[in-house]
Order: structure tokens, then sequence, then C-alpha cells
């Protein structure tokens, strides 16, 4: 992994990121949302509608306002909220910490579970336990997060009441209750990733076991289970981790909804509102952080891939 | 092609997705008429019924038969999903081929515009692209369909490289053959084949995708006997009687299901050597 590499991957980033501002700046221009009529109110006069256009720069042509949006997002500056008045960073910042939260259990929870369940089912292929796996996976991939959430909601919050069927509460305030509360969005948001990443791991492995030089250690006298964790499922986690960083796009999508349904305060709560309140800089601001995330996971993974990996020699 | 269709058949994937996909594209052309009732009739006296009797598979809080509503809501869902779908391919396509071709410089700058906007999540793009156009069914379609183009358009590229490379094109370009012959006989079929499959799974994608925006309130409108609507409605009066909430939910997890498997079957059919 050599450093041109890595300062490539960085600009890489800043590129996606220059394509997704312009996107969402193209698609919330074409909005039909009046930020001064939304700031006024309905019956504004024309002439205070007008005024507060030109001191908002909404008359300027629209390059100049990509670039001072732009310019501000720089240093840090998101603009401020239609709705509330309250500057967009800071409080989408502090819902991505919410989101974040939810996301990193449920990537941990999605790995503990798929992990296993790919490995079993590539060891015992065509048998009982590895049809079952795959009866499992193709049911997981099937249910959309709106539908398994009604459901977990509906028979373990509601009718045997063991868990909260909605709300957060933040672990740092309370963590046995923050984490009572994380329970259902975290197994309903990973359910589809589960199904995902479990069939993945199981095909690659069924590949990796299939090879040469498996073959080969079987012929050396090796035992069995020292074959599998040295040599098979060293090299076909490898690409799971690629794999899971993909996935991380699904998730923040997952979340959206998952969000909406616990009425998490995360950050694709924030955007929901945003988009049916059309509050344009949150929009913008919110699908920015999103893909900024996106792209930071993947350039993380992609860096943990070639340090595990000395195989790769990326130019 | 009846070798295919006995290859397709053969595995237990390709068999039950077959069967189910025919069944969900049967329920979407005749549901209207298959329907015991009318699905958007209401009756006061036979509200949450539950399954059974007259009602086969109960009654929502209208009184309205759920079976009749899901069998005449087959057909805008599916044929959605399916649209989409097409859509959504033939733009990915039209990018994916087109970045092939030109290659070079033009193809690493479209490639990673491409990954670019893979950054935004499909369903946030879906989300986006409704805002933009407004809450309806047909907007709803444009949306699915662009957030489907960049996945789309990555992987035809990748098959159109990998097949442009082929052996068995450089031997009819050398035997002489004209570049329509080649193009038609040699490198479509081997073009479409690995498409089709990726289509068929998304196309349970996009049952999925359209469910969850219309349960969001941004794809179909009430009352419209959409599946994902049904649900999202149901919500509501899940303790009155959770049937009106399970069986739409039933019937997209099927569809979803049978899409998947089909995929997976015509991937091996197509694919003899595993």
């Amino acid at each position: 992994m050599s450093a041109s590499y890595i300062l490539k991957r960085i600009a890489l980033i800043f590129y996606t990121l220059f394509i997704v501002s312009l996107l969402v700046f193209g698609i919330t221009q074409v909005l039909p949302a009046d930020a001064a009529v939304m700031m006024l109110g309905e019956n504004a006069t024309a002439e205070a509608l007008e005024a507060l256009r030109n001191s908002m720069g909404l008359n300027d042509p629209i390059w100049m306002q990509y670039l001072r949006w732009t310019g501000g997002v720089v240093q840090g500056d998101f603009g401020t909220s239609l709705r509330t008045g309250q500057p967009v960073g800071p409080a989408l910042f502090s819902a991505l910490g919410t989101s974040l939260t939810l996301a990193v259990f449920s990537l941990t929870f999605m790995l503990a579970l798929a992990l296993p369940m790919g490995v079993v089912a590539a060891i015992q292929r065509g048998k009982a336990t590895d049809l079952f796996v795959s009866f499992l996976s193709y049911i997981g991939v099937a249910l959309p997060e709106f539908v398994t959430a009604t459901l977990a909601v509906l028979f373990i919050a509601d009718w045997w009441g063991i868990l909260p069927p909605a709300g957060y509460v933040p672990l740092s305030q309370n963590p046995v209750e923050g984490l009572r509360h994380l329970v259902l969005p975290v197994v309903v948001v990973s359910i589809i990733m589960i199904a995902h990443v479990s069939r993945m791991v199981r095909s690659e492995l069924v590949d990796v076991l299939h090879t040469d030089y498996i073959r080969a250690a079987h012929l050396k006298g090796l035992s069995r289970g020292r074959i599998l964790l040295r040599h098979g499922l060293r090299n076909a986690l490898l690409p799971a981790i690629t794999i899971v960083a993909l996935d991380v796009g699904y998730l923040l999508g997952g979340v959206i909804v998952v969000e909406e349904i616990f009425s998490i305060p995360g950050i694709g709560r924030a955007l929901m509102a945003a988009i049916q309140a059309r509050d344009l800089p949150v929009i913008q601001a919110g699908v920015l952080i999103m893909a900024a995330t996106y792209s930071i996971v993947n350039f993380a993974a992609d860096l943990f891939y070639a340090w595990l990996d000395k195989r790769i020699q990326y130019d | 092609m009846t070798d295919f269709l006995r290859r397709l058949l053969a595995t237990p994937q390709g068999l039950i997705g077959s069967l189910v996909v025919v069944l969900v594209l049967f329920a979407a052309l005749t549901g209207a008429w298959l329907a015991p009732h009318d699905p958007d009739a209401m009756a006061a006296l036979a509200r949450y019924k539950a399954p059974g009797g007259d009602y086969l598979l109960g009654t929502d809080q209208y009184g309205r038969d759920i079976l009749s509503r899901i069998l005449s809501g087959a057909r805008s869902t599916v044929t959605m999903a399916l649209l989409a779908t097409l859509l959504g391919t033939l733009l990915g396509a039209v990018v994916g081929t087109g970045s092939a071709y030109l290659g070079g410089r033009w193809d690493e700058a479209i490639m990673r515009t491409v990954d670019a906007v893979m950054a935004i999540p499909s369903l946030l793009m879906a989300l986006l692209v409704v805002s933009l156009l407004g809450a309806s069914g047909a907007n709803a379609l444009l949306a699915v369909a662009i957030a489907f183009m960049p996945g789309m358009a990555r992987i035809t590229r990748a098959v159109a490289l990998t097949v442009r490379k082929q052996d068995y094109v450089s031997a009819a370009v050398a035997r002489g053959e004209g570049s329509l012959y080649i193009v038609l006989r040699e490198m479509l079929p081997n073009v479409i084949a690995p498409i089709v499959v990726e289509m068929t799974i998304r196309v349970s994608f996009a049952v999925m995708l359209f469910a969850t925006l219309s349960f969001l309130g941004l794809g179909a409108q009430p009352p419209a006997a959409d599946w994902g609507l049904m649900v999202s409605e149901a919500r509501q009066y899940l303790h009155r009687s959770p049937w009106i909430l399970i069986w739409p939910s039933v019937v997209i997890a099927i569809t979803a299901i049978g899409f998947n498997l089909l995929g997976d079957g015509l991937r091996d059919a197509l694919n003899p050597r595993t």
C-alpha cells in the first residue's frame, strides 16, 4: 500500500462529495419551495419577501449560491434551518451520533450472527443446516424494514411487553434503558444485512474450500480445524470486508425507515422531516453527511483490506 | 430453450422461484377479475372481520375485502416493479456500455462519477426524486429507476468489458464476420445472461422499495389498493385486527422471495459450470 494510493483514495472521497453536493444542490434548487415564503409565512407582503430574498442571496445567480453554500460547508457552516431557525450543523451532527450508535450496534450484531451462519452453512454444504440457513436468508432478504419493524412492535413490545415499542434514551444517560430501547431497532435494521452477508460468506468459503491450496493442505495431513481456520477463513473473510462496507449504504437507507418507525432522533428522521417540510438547508446537509459517512467507511475498509492482505499492491 | 428450461426447473430455487413468479404474474394479469368482492366497496357492518367465511382473508377498517384488495393491487405493484427495473436497467446500460466503449480516461471519469452517486443510499435517492417530482405512483417509478441506474451501469460495464475481450469474439473477428453478426450472435447473448439475473433479483428489491415509499407516504396514495400502502394504513388498526397488516406483508415477502429464487435459479441455469 503506497502513499500515492492513499492520496488517490482521499482525492476520490473529495470527488464523491463534490458530485453529491452538485446533485443535492441541483435537486433542492428545482424543488418547489420558496425559502422566503417559508420564513415569513403565506401572508407576507411582496416587498418584505423581496427584501428577504435579497438579503439571503436568493436572487443571485445559481453558481454564486452554490459557491456560497459549499464555502460555508468547508468552514463547518451548513446554514440555518428554515423550519427551526437553528444552525443546521450542530443539530445534524448530534443526530448523526445517535444514528451511528444504532449503526455500530447493528453492524456488530449482524457480524456476530452472519459470520457463524455463513461458515456453518459452507462447512455443512448441501445438508440440512445449510438448507435451513439459506431458507432463513431468503426470508430475511424479502422482508422490508417497515414490515419487520411493525411485526416486532406488535409481538414483542405490545403483546408480550418485553421491550419498549419506540423512543430513544441516550446510552450515556441511562445505559440499561438505552440498550433496551435499541434492541428492536438494531434487530430490524440488521435482518436484511444478516441474510445478505451470511450468503456472501457462505459462497466465498465454498469457493475457497474448493481451491488447490486447501486440497494441498489436506494432503499434507493438516487437521480439518486448522485448515478451516488458518487457510479457509482467512481467505474467505477478506472479501467480506468490502461487502460489509458496501452494505453500509444499505444500512444508512434502512436507518431512515427504522428511525421513523421507532421515533429515534437520528439523522434519518431529521432528513425525513426536512424532506416533508422542504427544509432545503437540512436536506442538503443531511444528504452530504450521509454520503460522507459512506465514503469514509469504504475508504477505511479499503485500507483495512490492503493492510490485512499484503499481496494487494495498489498503485 | 427447452434444455434451458429443464436446467432451470431442475434446481429447487429455479423451480420454486418460477412457480411463485408465474403465480404472481398470473395474479397481476387476472387479479382484478378473480377478486371475489369489489376491492373498494366499504361495508360498515363487516369491519375488522377475521379470515374465514365470505371473506377468505378477512376485511379491513372500512369493511373492504382484503383478498380482493391484494388481488387487484397485484397489477400495479408488479407492473411498477417490472417497469422501474427495466427503465433503470436501460438507463444504466446506456451509461455502462457507453463508458466501456469510450474507454480510457472517459471510462475512468464516468465510473468514478457513478461510484460517487452510489454514496447516496438508494432509498434516500428515491425519496429526493419523489419530493422533487411530487408524491405519486408514476413519480415513484421514475425515482426507483433512477436509484437503480448507477448499480446497473457498473454491472453492464463490467459485463461488456469482459465479453469484448473473450476469445470467441476475437475468433469471430478473425473469421471475418460482420460487426452486426458479432454483436447479435456472439456478444449479446453473453451480455444479456448476467444482466437478466441481476434484473430478476432487482425486481424483488423494487417491490420492497415501492412498498417502503408508499409506507412513508411518498408512493401510491389512498385509497389505492397498493400493498405497501395497505401495510402502512393497517398499522393504526394493529390491535383491532392484525390480519389487515399481516396479509399484505406476507404477499410482499412472497413476491420478493419468488423473484430472488428465480434470479438465483437463472444464474445456475445460465452458468452450467458450477
